[in-house]
């Protein structure tokens, strides 16, 4: 146990850490009112004006629903940027220090960002089931609001894959904290992440409802696993074995990426070039 | 020298510094192009599975898309000083600095920076606008022209307005406050769809509280020639964006406000 010491101590500190910034999570959540209100109008009007193509549909309007508010209150848990920390050490040179410690810098700085998403992750999402979840059902808004979990079942397999999502979530992260070390600049990367993980996690629109011709294709790309794979099995669109698919799907992303990481990150960090002083 | 003239001179330097570095003016210009372009995408999937929502095409939502991204980039483009104004100006206390110089703050936040990069928003929004041209078939009269300025020149004022009340409430908070995120870049989400798509207490909002649906919604209505759905008088449609300028004008009442009560954190 005693080697696993220094990396649960910095995934608890950079929890500790941002748990702090309550304002920013305050900030965030009604943000996330605001686009997952406007996201469900605008869903509603759809699915009402056309209820011929709204029963043909492979998410109902209450699944889509609580996919919506699923989505804004994980937003934390997708691969948006870079770890911050990452980019400032690059930049001042602070870098170095990870090279000196007597510990594994992939498994480091993965816990770090880890720590640093789930710090982020709960209050939102918190705040995020409060509102959308209890208050609109209370004031009578039922068929707006966050549906809980299709079953027992579905619950435990979301819990499942949501922790592998966040797995995932944090295995790209390392990709892109890579590529920051690899070309000493976050911005460039930062700028490419943001289009993909807004299309690709379902973020913007459930995956389901893109053209049907797109769907196999969107399933098994690699950021479906972050978002869409647990909130279908959260309300059993996947079920069974199809679920068990999702879930072997967000394994075989995260193991790929952790391995192609570990590769790579060792490959960068032979022929680091540190700046600052 | 006058006003104007100084702000040429900040618009020059800050464009002169960026085109320093030309690669990078070009990628962040590209990126924002891309990561904004793509909203579009999940639109057009939207009325690929459903089709026309409560009367409106694909053609007129793209309308409402091209000309609220049109004044956005260029409202973005203005007020970089504002939008960054807590975390670089108050926190920092470079703030004092500004009071100090003989000209008004507000000239001088805005002559702060001109971002190149906000004109990939802009690009995608006017090829966006093209291609609603074409599938509306859309004639634009030099009446429909002059009208789409007039609502672009509203909706500056809007976004601008709510970039300079960001910057007001930093007074307070010191730091840049997230939260007007979601009436700015949420404002572009939602101006991007018909008004008459949301429920009752939205659309009060978006009139009477924060005005984005008078530089938005009615004055595209007056543009393309049709008549609120709402039951919005015609003759209202092409005066709302005034509503955007009457907004600014009380936004700077409030940072004037807001600078009489600033004391500084700085060292």
């Amino acid at each position: 146990m005693d080697a696993l010491r220094p990396y649960a101590a910095a995934f608890s500190s950079r929890f500790l850490l941002m748990m702090q910034y309550r304002a920013a999570a305050l900030a965030g959540f009604f943000t996330q009112c605001w686009f997952g209100a406007v996201h469900v109008m605008v869903l509603a009007a759809f699915y009402l004006g056309a209820p011929e193509a709204a029963a043909e549909s492979p998410l109902s309007l209450s699944q889509a629903i609580t996919y919506t508010w699923l989505a804004q209150g994980l937003l934390a848990v997708l691969p948006w940027v870079g770890d911050p920390e990452i980019a400032d050490g690059v930049r001042t040179g602070a870098i170095s220090y990870d090279r000196l410690r007597p510990v594994d810098a992939y498994t480091l700085w993965y816990v770090r960002a880890a720590g640093w998403m789930t710090a982020r992750l709960i209050p939102r999402v918190a705040l995020m089931i409060l509102a959308a979840g209890i208050v609109l059902p209370l004031i009578g808004q039922d068929q707006w609001a966050w549906q809980p979990p299709a079953s027992l079942s579905a619950a435990l397999l979301f819990t499942l894959s949501e922790t592998l999502a966040i797995a995932l979530a944090c295995a790209i992260i390392m990709l892109i904290n890579i590529v920051v070390v690899a070309t000493l600049n976050a911005r460039g990367v930062n700028i490419l992440m943001q289009p993909l993980v807004v299309i690709f996690t379902g973020n913007l629109l459930p995956l389901s409802l893109y053209p049907d011709a797109m769907r196999v294709a969107l399933l098994v790309q690699p950021f479906a696993g972050t978002l869409d794979i647990p909130n279908r099995i959260y309300f059993a669109a996947l079920a069974g074995q199809m679920a068990w698919l999702g879930i072997s799907l967000q394994v075989f992303w995260t193991v790929l990426f952790i391995a192609v990481g570990r590769w790579w990150l060792g490959r960068v960090m032979a022929r680091l070039e540190v700046q600052g002083g | 020298m006058n006003a104007l003239a100084l702000l040429g001179r900040y618009f020059s330097a800050s464009m002169r510094s960026q085109m320093q570095y030309p690669a990078s003016a070009i990628m962040l210009t590209t990126g924002q192009l891309a990561s904004t372009a793509i909203e579009i995408v999940s639109i057009w999937a939207l009325f690929d599975r459903f089709g026309a929502v409560k009367g409106w095409s694909f053609g007129e939502v793209m309308f409402f898309y091209a000309l609220i991204g049109i004044s956005f980039s260029f409202a973005d483009f203005l007020t970089r000083g504002f939008d960054v104004f807590g975390t670089d100006f108050v926190r920092t206390g470079a703030f004092d600095r500004l009071l100090l110089r003989p000209r008004s703050a507000a000239l001088q936040l805005v002559g702060h920076d001109f971002r190149i990069s906000r004109f990939g928003r802009f690009f995608q929004a006017a090829i966006i606008l093209t291609i609603a041209t074409s599938t509306l078939n859309f004639v634009w009269t030099p009446q429909a022209a002059l009208l789409a300025l007039w609502t672009v020149a509203g909706g500056i004022a809007f976004f601008s307005a709510l970039f300079v009340l960001q910057a007001v409430m930093a007074f307070w908070t010191v730091e840049s406050l997230e939260a007007v995120n979601a009436l700015t870049y949420g404002g572009v989400y939602a101006g991007q769809f018909p008004l008459s798509l949301y429920a009752r207490w939205f659309r009060t909002f978006l009139i009477f509280i924060v005005p984005l649906a008078c530089v938005a919604y009615f004055p595209v209505l007056a543009i393309l020639g049709r008549s609120d759905p709402l039951g919005a008088p015609d003759w209202f449609l092409p005066l709302a964006p005034v509503a955007g300028f009457v907004f600014l004008g009380l936004a700077f009442l409030a940072w004037r406000f807001g600078v009489s009560k600033y004391t500084s954190t700085g060292s």
